[in-house]
């Protein structure tokens, strides 16, 4: 799974709207999803797909219901990819600041 | 994930560049499985799924095994023997199903369900599983555990 596309999926505030509602309740339908939105049942269709493509949206069958679940991995891994390094150097650097201004005072 | 209101069906779903018949070893082999999944022994057979702390001296929870179909698809109960504010829930149940992919990639998903009875450990095992998933995708990888 790319990273491209889940920064691509997420860079979109109707997709982003989308997976907090999956993640206050997971397993909707397209009809509950589009319920909520101020949108064409074809645009919601289209954020989806996106964001199942992604990788953060993963879909099941229940009978004759699709449902949509939010699939958190991808962003685990853009977590642990992207976020972790970084901010460890940040907080290393604040807490060699920290020791330097110590030993001074 | 306290503010979720409903957990009973969890999903989780990566891709993992091994073949379904890794995954599938990783799954129900205890020396595999003590390398991602809390230190965890796991064996799984047709029979029952048994899992011990890393020492092999209590037992963090057995379960029946609903459905075996090397290398595709497992699904057995689930109990969070680990932890005793949990071990009195409800059995809820994991099935983990394994596709292969193009290009030597394997797709695994997992989903946690029938929690209704066990919102706790609906709770407990959401940020785990995520860790224990990624684990899996490390080990078989890179060969190396997850730190």
């Amino acid at each position: 799974m790319d990273d491209d596309r889940v920064f691509r999926a997420l860079a979109d505030p109707t997709r982003r709207h989308l997976l907090d509602r999956l993640f206050e309740r997971d397993g909707r339908t397209l009809t509950e999803l589009e319920s909520e939105l101020e949108m064409t049942r074809f645009g919601v269709m289209k954020h989806l797909r996106v964001l199942e493509e992604a990788g953060l949206v993963v879909t099941r069958r229940q009978g004759r219901e699709k449902l949509h679940f939010l699939n958190a991995v991808p962003i685990r891994q853009v977590h642990d990819r992207w976020i972790d390094k970084y901010t460890e150097r940040v907080v290393s650097a604040l807490l060699e600041l920290k020791d330097d201004l110590e030993e001074t005072a | 994930m306290s503010t979720m209101t409903q957990t009973t069906v969890q999903v989780y779903q990566l891709f993992i560049k091994a073949t379904p018949e890794q995954i599938w070893e990783a799954i129900v082999d205890p020396e595999l499985t003590s390398k991602y999944f809390y230190g965890s022994r796991i064996t799984v057979t047709p029979e029952g799924r048994v899992s011990t702390s890393p020492d092999g001296s209590e037992s963090w929870g057995d379960s029946e095994v609903l459905e075996w179909d090397p290398p595709r698809k497992l699904v057995h109960g689930w109990v969070s023997a680990y932890d005793p504010e949990l071990a009195n829930e409800a059995t809820s149940r994991v099935t983990w199903e394994i596709e292969p992919q193009d290009g030597g990639m394997t797709k695994l998903t997992l989903v946690h369900d029938r929690l209704e009875g066990a919102p706790r450990t609906a709770e407990s095992v959401a940020g785990g599983w995520m860790l224990v998933l990624s684990g899996l995708k490390t080990l078989l990888e890179t060969g190396e555990p997850l730190v």
